[in-house]
């Protein structure tokens, strides 16, 4: 999956030597809006151990210091500031407003702004058929150098939006923010496995027999995806094969009001059969 | 509350851009965690750091025994997986707020006990 990395601001609630401790109802106010306003926190007490640092990012720590500590410092590590800002006396809100500045002064990457929805493949049932990269209309998918699927392009995914688990045969594909299992990411048990794999007419909703059209791979067959069809016939065949799909995929209306127009499905389709003819052709580079 | 086991480092995380993790379950928690007096780690949801490929992700894949409170054991390994922060075989227990209550959460950060991702 690649997506930007970006520099996020981590928050460090500082209770160690030399500062004072906080009330326990004040450390929970404070790290629920926090997290609610998508920053990670990090709660250091005396005496125990936290997950490593690991990443190049500013630092903001926050405490009841005995002492003036600097505003800022340098971090050994990685050269990314460390702010320094005393919260005696200081509410939930207002540590809010501190770090919403400290965010600022850092330029960090503002957290939050999208739900997270997008496909992660369970690489352990995965058999890396490519039914989700040619299923999925909006390019969420890719293969890697190694000619694995992969994820690529996660903020394409259509929010609330689970269609390719249902089309990937090995159940493979999770949302984890999803309603239900086990796309949710909960056990995959054998009736799962037949209740799943819908028989979908994916290759209808494309506009053509793609699978077919792989298994002879013929002249005959390559023509037929170019052959012009009917528009009112494959209009409403796609119509019906989008209302099916609402239906038993659990397809948001809007993804289905934001789908590509029957050009750019056929585009797409002829793109995925030259690249998957390429895969089967022994000639071809990219045989499996 | 009794103390954590402090040899396994704690991740919450606390699923701040969806409802699927119960509110009460995850305030509960973290109430829990805040008052433990023990140090740990809250993200606000792994998923969207797994999407950016947060670095931090690595960190915590690589740095010993740990503990994720989080929820679907199955989701939160192909999450770090998914970000380039594959999660050990051994020495990663994940924890599910959305099948589990608060107090077995609590329970199970107080043992020692293996469970594995
Ligand atoms: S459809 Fe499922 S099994 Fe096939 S490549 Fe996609 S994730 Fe893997
Ligand atoms: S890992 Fe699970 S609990 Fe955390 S944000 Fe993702 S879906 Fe929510």
């Amino acid at each position: 999956m690649s997506a930007p990395l970006a520099r996020s601001l981590r928050v460090v609630l500082y209770e160690g030597v030399g500062s004072r401790s906080i009330a326990d109802a004040d450390r929970f106010a404070m790290m629920t809006t926090l997290l609610q306003g998508g920053y990670a926190v990090t709660s250091v007490r005396t005496g125990s151990r936290t997950a490593p640092e690991g990443a190049r990012t500013p630092i903001v720590v926050l405490g009841r210091f005995e002492h003036t500590p600097p505003r800022e410092a340098e971090s050994d590590s990685a050269a990314a500031p460390v702010f320094f800002r005393d919260i005696e006396g200081v509410d939930a809100p207002a540590i809010a407003s501190i770090v919403e500045s400290v965010h600022a002064e850092a330029g960090t990457r503002r957290p939050g702004g999208w739900k997270p929805w997008f496909p992660v493949i369970d690489f352990g049932r995965c058999t890396n058929c490519m039914q989700c990269l040619t299923f999925c209309l909006f390019d969420v998918y890719g293969v890697s150098p190694d000619k694995q699927i992969r994820v690529q392009n996660p903020s394409n995914c259509k929010t609330d939006c689970p269609a390719c688990s249902r089309v990937c045969p090995e159940v493979a594909i999770l949302f984890p923010k999803y309603k239900m299992g086990p796309i949710n990411g909960d056990e995959v048990r054998e009736e799962d496995i037949h209740r799943e794999k819908m028989k979908v007419d994916i290759s209808a909703l494309l506009g053509g027999d793609i699978y077919a059209a792989l298994r002879t791979r013929s002249q005959e067959s390559k023509q037929r995806f170019a052959r012009e069809r009917d528009d009112k016939r494959a209009l409403e065949e796609r119509r019906r094969c989008l209302t099916k799909l609402q239906e038993q995929l659990d397809i948001p209306p809007e993804v289905l009001a934001a789908l590509p127009s029957l050009d750019q499905i056929r585009a797409k389709t002829e793109r995925a059969v030259a690249a998957a003819i390429q895969r089967q052709t022994p000639a071809g580079t990219e045989q499996q | 509350m009794r103390a954590m086991n402090t040899q396994r480092r704690i991740v919450y995380c606390h699923c701040a851009y969806a409802q699927v993790v119960p509110a009460d379950v995850k305030q509960d928690v973290l109430r829990r965690l805040t008052e433990s007096g023990t140090s740990f780690d809250a993200v606000a949801d792994l998923c969207e750091m797994a999407a950016r490929r947060d670095p931090w992700l690595e960190g915590v894949a690589c740095q010993g025994p740990t503990q994720i409170v989080a929820c679907y054991p199955r989701a939160v390994k192909w999450l770090f997986s998914s970000a380039g922060a594959p999660l050990p075989e051994h020495g990663i227990r994940i924890l599910n707020m959305r099948t589990e209550a608060a107090e077995a959460i609590a329970a199970a950060l107080e043992t020692a006990e293996d469970v594995d991702a």
